[in-house]
């Protein structure tokens, strides 16, 4: 191989120890779980597996070393509903922005 | 919300009955990240699309409670126990872990046993493809590039920091979950164990041992 | 559907399609198996393309998939473990050759 090989592809590569962390995901990420089920369900059908991990390889480096790991997922679906056609990226924004208003973040 | 880092080797099951706190992964509330945001605002607009319901997720959230560690290591016990369900789990453990009331949605299962000669372990270097529906969520180690990149280049120094030593003289074997099989370890059974009942054997598997990262 | 070329036992060498045939994107063959061989240990079954279906696709046509064996110490030169340790891999056929002797 001569060029770099893609970031997701590790099988050989050090990281140090393993850090033995487990435990439990927040809801937002058992919901991003759901959405994926559901998504990729035969009576929806918008989604494969093949098209999430894809989604996650393209999301860039610093995004994957970054993300949690449904923070990754979440990322890959919304990025392939709207390669789809599902939803806009308008659509998505506005939401986010009325959830910050609701929660009272700042924007 | 703390982390818990889960010393080297240790490893609990998810059904006890004392009081425990599952401790979270991730050090602190991320409810509010951006991305957490993100995944809200995606689920609601898809919701709002008619693409499924509220319901629907809940249904899902509802269905992950029931993939468990416990799933594989009642299917282990009764491997023990029964010669005939071993082989078929051997043979085609899809189709096994069906019969025994686990259904695999047809994602293929391979099982792989623990013997004197080999010791198996279990990752997915490209991703963390995992058999949930019999493990439950993989842990949060084995989907880290850690695990990933070292378990296939040196098994053996990644099972030392489980606290797991197979001699020279057993062969170590990776299964890289690269594609459409989904794998689990039917672990060696311990010795002094003829007497335990089948659920008694079950409790003794541990998740780990399921992945491989443990001999039992 | 694409014929099943190997059978079980058979020596394979993994194929650098990349190098070949410029193939990226979503691949499932992880580098570090590239140019090295092994012996087919089953036949998994056929399945689709996820290269194809990771793109919307169909993943047709549908490829044969193997688990191989290789022997660790011909996947790394720096190999700290004893010689009789493996790693099995899942590869989709068109990244397959026969190895030559």
């Amino acid at each position: 191989m001569t060029e770099t090989k893609a970031y997701h592809d590790v099988g050989g590569d050090d990281f140090g120890p393993v850090p033995m962390i487990d435990g439990e995901y927040q809801l937002w990420e058992k919901r991003v779980d759901a959405m994926m089920r559901l998504l990729s369900s035969p009576d929806v059908a918008l989604m494969r597996v093949d098209e999430l991990r894809r989604g996650i390889e393209t999301l860039g480096e610093a995004a994957y070393n970054a993300e949690p790991y449904y923070g990754k997922w979440a990322r890959s679906l919304a990025k392939i509903m709207v390669e789809k056609g599902v939803l806009t990226q308008d659509e998505l924004e506005a939401r986010i922005a009325a959830l910050r208003a609701e929660r009272g973040l700042a924007e | 919300m703390t982390m818990t880092m889960t010393p080297a080797g240790q490893d609990h099951s998810h059904d006890h009955d004392h009081d425990h706190d599952h401790s979270a992964i991730e050090a602190e509330d991320t409810s509010n990240s951006d991305t957490a945001l993100l995944a809200d605002a995606l689920r609601l607009v898809l919701i709002e699309k008619g693409i499924f319901t509220a319901a629907d997720v809940q249904a899902q959230l509802d269905l992950m409670e029931t993939r468990s560690d416990r799933n594989g290591a009642r299917l282990v016990a009764r491997a023990w126990q029964d010669p005939a369900f071993k082989a078929a789990l051997l043979e085609d453990g899809a189709k096994a872990a069906l019969d025994a009331g686990f259904d695999m949605k047809g994602t293929p299962l391979v099982v792989l046993e623990n013997t004197d000669a080999v010791h198996n372990v279990v990752v997915c270097t490209l991703c963390s493809c995992y058999p949930v529906t019999l493990l439950g969520p993989s842990p949060e180690w084995y989907k880290s590039k850690a695990y990933r990149g070292r378990v296939v280049r040196d098994p053996r120094s990644v099972l030392d920091e489980f606290g797991t030593s197979i001699g020279a003289d057993r062969e170590v074997r990776v299964h890289d979950s690269t594609a459409d099989m989904r794998y689990m370890i039917l672990p060696k059974r311990p010795a002094g164990t003829d007497d335990l009942s089948e659920a008694a054997l079950a409790d003794i598997v541990t998740r780990n041992g399921l992945i491989g990262v443990a001999e039992v | 559907m694409t014929a099943v070329q190997f059978g079980v036992g058979d020596r394979v060498t993994v194929r650098d399609l990349t190098a070949e045939t410029g193939l990226s994107g979503h691949m499932r063959a992880p580098v570090y198996c590239r140019g090295h061989s092994g012996e087919v240990e089953r036949l998994c079954g056929v399945f689709g393309n996820p290269e194809t279906l990771a793109y919307g696709g169909d993943g047709s046509p549908p490829q044969p998939l193997y688990r191989v064996r290789f022997r660790q110490a011909e996947v790394w030169p720096d190999y700290v473990g004893p010689a009789a340790d493996t790693i099995e891999i899942e590869i989709y056929q068109h990244w397959l050759k026969a190895a030559t002797p």
